[in-house]
């Protein structure tokens, strides 16, 4: 089929460890975690306290901005731990979990009798509402405003992401609800599809429907939202994750909220990458397990892609947003001349001073080495060449840098995420953290701009 | 690892709360040389690419190897023939060695120095751009130039031109031509005429090391087959004199993504055409100088490859390059024929428009501010 939009910039990186199409019910232990932080910008404010008894879906902290959004548990038992860091800020919330699952259970009236605002109240009482997110600023929705639309992206491409339409397999008709819910908050929503999609994602109802062409990052919906209808200054647009979308029409269907996720153990250093059936917050090490982690390096684990995930550890446990889990080899190794071009075809790079180029087909097991040292932003050009939206990433990354907020707009911000940025991170020559200048320029936004 | 614990031995005292602290940018500099460091990241994307400015710079620098080699020969080549002495390959490549290898440890003594001795003053690391700006000064000198005015230029347009703006990524000028710029306006006398471009053309009698502009601006003809211009067997600064070997270089930088083609596109066809245009009016030599011939004679070639595509220097937009680029091209053939005291265009017409570069982006950056700006309106006032 044809596609509607077309994107010709991007990079795909051959990175070994591809799942296969296979789900395996996981094991998993009896500690459940939740991670503040994978709610940007959310202070939490706790309900439930230390040693207290929870149900799954029971609420246990809100957000001291908007205390109609809470965060409910994912099991039943009791809550456990609270982890907290410096200034007691809360890093963790460990349950302990009693393998009951009783689950707390609301009375949702036919979808068709609910308003806009009795949808918004349920999503926010049933603890799915994190699932929706909001550009600009990429955080929680602020659920006080009316998008202009909502975007769901229906196709991964950063390196060995978790396939949607297979994650989705059997949970096709609760997807088909959720698009019923998210119609109710929404004016319009947009459903972006690979241009060869022939799963029943192109035959989805109730949503626009856009077939995309292109490598990495076309399937960020960020990149798709600029593409398709992009958001002016003062303007907002949600985006929901294909699996949070079943998971909020799952709990329209049958009352309760459903924390399960199937999660795609991947990377180099993975025996065996495939799919495991588990739940949100559940502990990394069951998976890592049953995929099998080459032994004797030491790993990486990021929750997520390798490109935007956050790192975590063998003791960690799933974000709240994550299908994918990532495994790489550190890379805390000397390499004596390293930087010679043309030597050594085993180094992947996007220009061609490495003579991978040479080698289309070819997989690369990646590790986490900077490859070389920060610098001044020399070469340009390199973050055009894998940033497909009309927008000058390196101009705009440095008034991010000094906060000229007007130039900030005028460039673009709103349109960003720093996912989008991902790419410029890895291909910058002069080592940038392009991720983390949009971050922190987004929080300024946020602050300045509101 | 053997090697690699002794160097960890070596650099313990330049460690973090350690006595010599302050110098640790100048040794790792030396140490990132020998081995790539094993950093992981710690933000952001998990994995990075394969490319580092060293890497980008090294690569480079193998870009220009050829027309440096080519410029070796060249120089004992064009001293062999006009003293009439009879040699052999090998004694014009050692000859020009003799002269040219001091000009590059010097180049590369002097910068280097300043370099490090910033990252330290700074505390920053040493970046690795001197080590393109060093063998791009001593080749596109002329021949005959004393090392004190080569360690002089470098002297000058690293300070004044390069640290004096912030260090690399932030200069306007391009160090190297700022370098040449620097030693033709001091020493007028000395760089022009026809005496410093041959090897010793000032101490010999009978030698007329006269370069073809040179020669065009004064009115005489052209005694060089095209071949000949095309191959770079002619009088000129030490390695901008090969069209071809500069040609190999620009197909390197191409190939491997690290020289912006469409700079080096737009320059070649903005000066074939403001030269075509001149063909046709034809007034003086200049003028009337064969449009192919004005790409192929001078530092056209070479500058249009090696330093107006300088990425710190250049426009920085995708729509920018082109428009610096065809310009560079447009100014240096306006002022090959218009500015008779200086033939040779190419190094003022890349230095202004390395001033105007920023200008350039900042119009193709706000017709992206406009476009958005304009988007918006049109969403405020709704479609009636």
């Amino acid at each position: 089929m044809s596609a509607d939009i077309t994107l010709r910039k991007g990079l795909a990186i051959p990175l070994e460890g591809d799942a296969n199409q296979t789900i395996t019910l996981s094991k998993s232990t009896n500690i459940f975690t939740l991670y503040p932080d994978d709610f940007h910008g959310v202070v939490p404010k706790m309900i439930v306290k230390e040693g207290e008894p929870v149900s799954l879906g029971q609420p246990v902290f809100f957000s001291k901005k908007f205390p109609e959004i809470q965060f409910v548990s994912p099991v039943s038992g009791t809550l456990s731990k609270i982890i907290r860091g410096a200034k007691r800020r809360i890093l963790a919330i460990e349950f302990e979990s009693d393998g009951k699952d009783k689950s707390v259970q609301h009375n949702v009236a036919a979808l068709d009798e609910l308003s806009a605002d009795e949808v918004k109240s349920h999503i926010l009482l049933s603890g799915c509402w994190p699932f929706i997110k909001q550009r600009p600023y990429d955080i929680v929705a602020n659920p006080n405003t009316t998008p202009k639309a909502i975007f769901i992206s229906g196709f991964n491409t950063a390196p060995l992401a978790a396939d949607v339409a297979f994650v989705l397999g059997n949970q096709q008709k609760d997807f088909q609800y959720g698009i019923h819910v998210l119609a109710k908050l929404a004016p319009k929503v947009h459903l972006s599809v690979a241009a060869d999609d022939t799963s029943f994602l192109s035959s989805v109802n109730g949503v626009e429907i856009h077939r995309v062409k292109g490598i990495h990052p076309a399937g960020n919906v960020g990149v798709q939202i600029h593409h398709i209808d992009p958001v002016n200054a003062g303007e907002t647009v949600w985006v929901v994750c294909p699996e949070d979308v079943a998971s909020i029409g799952r709990f329209f269907s049958t009352g309760a909220f459903d924390p399960s996720r199937t999660v795609a153990v991947v990377g180099p250093v993975v025996h065996q990458p495939s799919y495991f059936k588990t739940r949100i917050g559940a502990a990394v090490s069951p998976l890592l397990e049953a995929a099998g982690v080459k032994a004797a390096t030491q790993v990486r684990i990021i929750n997520g892609d390798v490109l935007s995930g956050v790192a975590t550890h063998a003791d960690g446990s799933l974000g709240f947003y994550n299908n994918t889990l990532s495994v790489l080899a550190e890379g805390n190794r000397y390499r004596m001349f390293g930087w010679l071009p043309f030597v050594g075809s085993k180094i992947f790079s996007m220009s061609r001073t490495s003579l991978s180029w040479l080698l289309p087909k070819r997989k690369y097991a990646l590790d986490t080495n900077m490859n070389g040292e920060e610098r001044a932003l020399v070469v340009t050009g390199e973050m055009e060449q894998v940033f497909p939206m009309d927008i000058y990433p390196m101009q705009l990354l440095k008034e991010c840098m000094v906060q000229n907020i007007e130039k900030m707009e005028g460039l673009g911000i709103y349109e960003v995420a720093p996912e989008d940025f991902a790419l410029v991170d890895y291909a910058s020559t002069s080592k940038i953290e392009a991720q983390a200048i949009i971050r922190e320029a987004l929080d300024v936004m946020i602050k300045e701009v509101g | 690892m053997k090697l690699r614990e002794r160097i960890d031995a070596l650099k313990k005292p330049f460690g973090k709360g350690q006595k010599w602290e302050r110098f640790a940018p100048a040794v790792n500099a030396f140490d990132t040389f020998l081995f790539v460091p094993n950093h992981t990241t710690h933000k952001g994307a998990h994995i990075r690419d394969g490319v580092d400015l060293k890497r980008t710079m090294v690569t480079v620098i193998i870009a220009l190897l050829p027309a440096f080699i080519y410029g070796v020969y060249n120089t004992g080549y064009q001293y062999f023939i006009q003293s009439g002495i009879a040699f052999t390959f090998w004694d014009a490549l050692l000859h020009g060695a003799l002269k040219i290898m001091p000009m590059v440890v010097v180049s590369y003594g002097v910068g280097l120095a300043i370099e490090f001795a910033f990252a330290v003053y700074r505390g920053h690391e040493v970046n690795e751009g001197y080590l393109v700006t060093g063998l791009l000064v001593p080749m596109i000198m002329p021949v005959d130039i004393p090392l004190w005015m080569v360690g002089l230029s470098v002297a000058f347009a690293v300070l004044i031109a390069k640290e004096a703006f912030g260090g690399t990524g932030m200069n306007i000028l391009n160090p190297a031509l700022t370098a040449r710029a620097f030693a033709f306006f001091a020493y007028p006398t000395y760089m022009s005429g026809n005496k410093v471009w041959v090897s010793e053309a000032s101490n010999v009698d009978g030698i007329s090391g006269e370069t073809i502009l040179g020669s065009l601006a004064a009115g005489n003809d052209v005694s060089y087959s095209m071949f000949d211009m095309f191959v770079g067997a002619i009088p000129g600064s030490i390695a901008e004199t090969s069209t071809l070997w500069v040609l190999v270089g620009a197909a390197i930088l191409i190939l491997t993504g690290v020289g912006s083609w469409r700079i080096m596109i737009g320059g070649v066809l903005g000066a074939a055409a403001t030269a075509f245009l001149f063909n046709l009016w034809g007034a003086n030599a200049l003028m009337s100088f064969d449009w192919i011939s004005h790409l192929v004679v001078g530092g056209f070639a070479f500058g249009i490859v090696f330093m107006a595509t300088d990425p710190v220097s250049a426009a920085q937009t995708t729509k920018g390059k082109w428009i610096y680029g065809i310009l560079v091209g447009i100014f240096c053939i306006l002022i090959r024929v218009f500015n008779p005291a200086y033939p040779e265009g190419v190094m003022l017409a890349i230095l202004l428009m390395n001033v105007f570069a920023p200008t350039i982006d900042h119009y193709v950056v706000e017709g992206n501010i406009k476009r958005r700006k304009k988007r918006l309106n049109a969403s405020l006032t709704p479609a009636s």
